[in-house]
């Protein structure tokens, strides 16, 4: 699995390296080039208004032959935005999985492609390491550190007791923070996504229709909002049956609150439990204004540092993955060309130095 | 083929009173399952058809968190007894769904339980049993299954699940 460590490529050389990194592991199809592992050259995303156009408004969503479609452009602009020549790539990196097979095997044989035309080593690379490395992009890491990662798909608490080592401490078991805020939102008749609606309502509210919190066992890290959900809906009907309108947005303050105290409450439990130096959100739902206060207050307080990336790189982003990818990198741990998209991957097994 | 003399597709019910009874439910199917199941399960928000896909791929011996997979679309499991694929199709468009080639998971290797599955019934396999997860109480549902097929039908019938009368 390890070529050969390529040292004078490496970190240690004068020289700056670039690392091309592809995301299509879901809805989004993204190219990035990178300079010495965290100076961001390009990072071209397929919803990215100067991309619409590009398409004539049509944006490229989950189906594969849209990733087909448009990673080629994609691919072109990051380069020609980072001003570099395709000689100048010294690794190209991708994102091998979780995801979609189909949307993430696109990414997968343009990536290897490329490696093997370039003649460059191939680096697959964690979605979630991806997420959780955005941080990199903007400060430094220090360990132990602890990263909550909330969007659409995931929901887990990783320790990070040194760089590149993973250790999941507790994950969903049913809806993930985004999915659950997505079908609030739903039954609230907010269209889909609704994620960001739900936040907003919430703000707005003048008080709350208080709902339980799922916080399982006592010293589980793990979540589930599916009960959540479920007494959101049960609060919608029971207003309806006495022929009152339920009050949309003191239930969405309430199911904000209950999602907030329990995903903050979880991972300042962890940080305490493991003695972490640094606490770091990412994820596409790092955009929830809730939560990021009151995660910045609750880290405050604990005199834990918290980094959060800007939105761009907390949803899906190719950026983030060639963040992830210098890790290995600067190793020498490089994917051979047999490389295979795996929609279920594990974050603990692609810890460096395995 | 439809198992009613008319045409007018077969429903079979189970009413069952306790999230236990939903699971021991599941598992039933489960135990039946083999390569190329289609279990086309619908049910509004909130009636558990996550919770459903749980306990069958609880059932099927399916190790870890089996979770919700709407965002990503589809998940798949190896591990149990055979793979498992789960799929929520609810933010589809059929013609984006057409373009997944869920015929791939269909007749894979694998038993498929789709959530929302009737968004995209024209794109299901020939033969499939259909799940409707009806909330009738804050524990209890009514469990109503439409078996297209003879296999599914048979299902239907060895599990004792009672008939329901012909509406007119």
């Amino acid at each position: 699995m390890n070529g050969t460590p390529q040292v004078s490529n490496s970190a240690n050389s004068e020289r700056p390296y670039h690392l091309l990194a592809i995301e299509t592991s879901c809805d989004e199809t993204s190219v990035a080039v990178l300079r010495n592992g965290r100076d961001i050259l390009s990072n071209i995303i397929s919803s990215q208004i100067e991309t619409h156009r590009r398409f004539g408004g049509v944006v490229p969503e989950i189906a594969s032959r849209k990733h087909v479609e448009s990673i080629t452009v994609i691919l072109e602009e990051a380069v020609r935005t980072a001003g570099i020549g395709l000689d100048q790539v010294d690794a190209v990196a991708v994102t091998q999985g979780p995801g979609l097979v189909g949307a993430l095997l696109v990414g997968v044989v343009a990536a290897k492609s490329l490696s093997m035309a370039l003649d460059v080593p191939l680096i697959g690379t964690h979605h979630i390491a991806g997420h959780i490395y955005a941080n990199r992009l903007i400060g430094e890491i220090v360990y132990p550190a602890l990263a909550l990662v909330v969007s659409g798909g995931h929901t887990e608490i990783v320790l990070l007791e040194s760089e590149g080592v993973f250790r999941i401490l507790g994950r969903t078991r049913d809806d993930a923070v985004g999915e659950a805020y997505d079908k609030v939102a739903r039954a609230l008749n907010f269209p889909y996504p609704g994620g960001p609606y739900v936040d907003k309502l919430a703000h707005e509210a003048d008080d709350e229709i208080e709902l339980p919190r799922a916080w399982l066992e006592p010293d589980s890290y793990d979540f589930s909002f599916s009960g959540l959900k479920s007494a959101v809906l049960a609060e919608i009907n029971r207003a309806r049956m006495k022929g009152e309108s339920p009050s949309f947005a003191s239930l969405a303050k309430g199911f904000q609150e209950s999602v907030i105290d329990v995903v903050t409450g979880k991972a300042m439990r962890a940080a305490r439990e493991f003695g972490v130096r640094q606490m770091l959100l990412c994820g596409g739902v790092a955009a929830n204004r809730g939560l990021r206060e009151r995660l910045t207050r609750l880290c405050e307080e604990s005199g834990v540092p918290l980094l959060i990336p800007p939105l761009s790189l907390c949803t899906d982003n190719a950026a983030m993955i060639g963040a992830a990818a210098d890790l290995k990198w600067r190793r020498g741990e490089f994917t051979s060309l047999e490389l295979k998209a795996e929609p279920v991957f594990s974050l603990e097994d692609w810890s460096v130095g395995k | 083929m439809d198992q009613a003399t008319n045409d007018r597709p077969m429903w079979y019910v189970r009413e069952v009173n306790s999230e236990a009874d939903t699971a021991a439910f599941a598992a039933e199917l489960a135990g039946r399952a083999g390569t190329g199941t289609v279990l086309a399960l619908d049910g509004d928000l909130g009636a558990g058809k996550t919770r459903f896909a749980q306990a069958f791929a609880a059932a099927l011996g399916v190790p870890g968190v089996v979770n919700s997979p709407t965002f990503t679309i589809i998940k798949e499991y190896e591990g149990g007894r055979l793979p498992f694929y789960h799929m929520d199709v609810y933010r589809l468009s059929l013609p984006e769904a057409d373009e997944l080639g869920l015929d791939e998971y269909f007749h894979g290797e694998g038993v498929t339980l789709v959530e929302w599955a009737s968004l995209i019934e024209p794109l299901l396999p020939a033969e499939r049993l259909h799940l409707l997860l009806e909330y009738t109480g804050p524990t209890s549902r009514r469990l109503r299954c439409r078996p297209v097929g003879e296999q599914y039908a048979a299902w239907c019938r060895e599990m004792g699940l009672a008939p329901e009368e012909d509406t007119p």
